[in-house]
């Protein structure tokens, strides 16, 4: 992780915008939330329609897998180069296997298993950061 | 470095503001890279006033050694709009940055004329000038690069459009003839737009023909194939026409598999089933009974 | 909770979504839809999503489910108006909505579910 401390329960980080998933209608705010930053920052609209959906697919595994946690939104502005930079953080039983988790396909509940894998392919980076027993931190983040 | 006495510089520029520009005027007339043919006069003092009296605003501020601070941004903002109108006209960055470099002379001579034999005050505050005019003067080659490259990227879009149009054959039946070698990044900006039209036109079947194209390789073919896949989740199709002997061994070599999508030689054996397949959706839904 | 209009248009049933969902609303949509089909008899179902502007792997699940359970009580589904960017962020989401029929807008979704019907009845 970008902190490098492993330990995924840093409150002290710091971002634009903390929302809690909690609650299915959260996710749906967290979509709304992650169009508006996109769009703000002068995203694509395919580009911003992946952000939504991979947004989507993360902030519900929080929610089902994770026992609920938060979403952090950060705008990057590196000289002339856009970002959003999406992490979603719960600190749910975590993810005993995580190469097997991002399996398409694979899933231990009753979702299609494209979650992990296709908020990856929808990002430009990914990253996952996961302790059974502690809980789960997944970043992506596309650069527009 | 120690700030010069505050009121000191931005009254001495506002006392003698009229004389400042008309020195800068001629600074810049003089110099080399002026271009009043581009620029035209009057436009030049108009703008040259119009920054003098936001500079003298953020002297008077006190704060001269970082123009990053929110004290210099109306200077900033102003400076953004020259390069930017500089670069749209076509000047050169060096050429743009003269806007400001040009004024040190005016200021140093103010100076001189207002320290006189305070040879210590007079260097150091020279010295201090000529850096915020130095920083300024940067700042301006940056904005200047940021409008180069925002054109170069839209001209970059225009020429992507021009040389890729989508035509509309017939009723419902659109044709993308691509040419020349397509890379990774015009595949996509291509392929996005054609669904656009097939949304926009009402068409169920884009002709995608290659017979300009001398190469593909694996990224390009993995573009065409999802553009496919991304048709017939809309409720389109496509077929793929003017697949050269060389481009069908790429993509068996590259292990491309074409799955359920129609090839054809040229674009015409294309059109004819593409024809036949609107015209048998049209009938088929004629002869059904309206419920 | 409001839940989702299903419109009844002689044999097929029409639904427009036109809200972003959230999970409990798409789970109602689809056991009512399912419950429809089955107390009308519907031939068909037509889904018009030409107002979302973002389908992720829960929605793509609701859609199939409904087209397979649709498929078990004999009728046919047609998916409409989808949009390009949904499409091409589906594709690399890996999402492929098999056993749903597409078309470009409602107008050729009825006149595909009225062929598949006249198909099916021939």
């Amino acid at each position: 992780m970008p902190e490098g401390d492993g330990n995924s329960t840093n409150a002290a980080r710091t971002c634009d915008l903390r929302l809690p998933i909690r609650a299915s209608e959260d996710i749906v705010r967290m979509r709304h939330a992650v169009r508006e930053h996109a769009v703000a920052l002068g995203f694509s609209l395919v580009d911003q329609t992946k952000l939504v959906t991979a947004a989507s697919e993360l902030a519900r595994n929080t929610l089902i897998y994770g026992g609920g946690g938060e979403a952090e939104l950060t705008a990057l502005r590196i000289g002339e180069r856009r970002g959003l930079r999406l992490e979603f953080v719960d600190r749910g039983p975590g993810i005993a296997d995580v190469q097997q988790a991002m399996q398409d396909g694979f899933t231990t509940g009753t979702g299609l298993g494209l979650g992990l894998g296709g908020a990856r392919r929808l990002a430009n980076d990914f990253r996952i950061e996961s302790t059974p027993g502690r809980g789960t931190r997944v970043m992506i983040l596309r650069w527009r | 470095m120690p700030s010069a006495d505050p009121p000191r510089f931005s009254d001495l520029v506002a006392a003698n503001e009229a004389t400042l520009l008309a020195d800068w005027m001629k600074q810049q007339k003089a110099a080399r890279g002026t271009r009043l043919d581009l620029l035209g006069e009057s436009e030049l003092e108009d703008q040259s006033r119009r920054f003098l009296r936001a500079f003298r605003t953020a002297l008077a501020t006190g704060d001269l050694d970082d123009v990053s601070q929110p004290a210099w941004s109306d200077v900033r903002d102003f400076l953004r709009e020259v390069s930017r109108s500089r670069a749209l006209q076509g000047l050169k960055p060096a050429e743009t940055a003269l806007f400001v470099f040009s004024l040190k002379q005016p200021l140093f001579a103010l100076l001189r004329g207002a320290l006189g034999n305070a040879t210590d005050r007079l260097a150091l505050d020279t010295w201090q000038i000529s850096t915020l005019l130095d920083q300024l003067g940067l700042f301006t080659m940056e904005a200047y690069q940021q409008t180069r490259e925002e054109i170069i990227v839209r001209q970059q879009q225009e020429l992507l459009e021009l040389s890729t149009p989508v035509v509309q054959l017939w009723d419902r039946i659109l044709a993308l003839p691509l040419v020349g070698t397509l890379d990774s990044s015009r595949t996509q900006v291509v392929m996005e737009s054609l669904l656009e039209r097939i949304v926009a036109t009402g068409s169920e079947i884009a002709i995608i023909d290659i017979t300009g194209v001398p190469t593909v390789d694996t990224l390009v073919a993995q573009h065409l194939l999802k553009t496919i896949a991304a048709t017939r989740l809309m409720g389109a199709d496509c077929i793929i026409s003017g697949i050269r002997p060389q481009i069908a061994q790429t993509i068996v070599h590259l292990g491309v598999d074409l799955g359920t999508v129609v090839t054809k030689a040229t674009l015409a054996d294309a059109f004819a089933v593409a024809l036949k397949r609107t015209r048998d959706a049209a009938v088929s839904a004629q002869r059904d009974p309206t419920t | 909770m409001d839940r989702i209009p299903i419109l009844k248009m002689g044999e097929y049933l029409l639904v427009t979504i036109q809200v972003d969902m959230h999970d409990q609303l798409a789970l109602a949509l689809q056991e009512d839809l399912t419950e429809r089909i089955n107390r009308e008899r519907a031939a068909g179902v037509l889904i018009d999503i030409s107002s979302l502007d973002v389908v992720d792997s829960f929605i793509g699940r609701m859609i199939g489910n409904i087209a397979a359970m649709a498929r078990v009580l004999d009728a046919n589904t047609v998916v409409t108006g989808m949009r390009p960017a949904v499409a091409i962020t589906l594709v690399e989401l890996g999402l492929s909505l098999e056993g749903v029929h597409t078309a470009l807008n409602v107008e050729r979704g009825m006149a595909l579910l009225r062929k598949k019907v006249a198909a099916r009845n021939a």
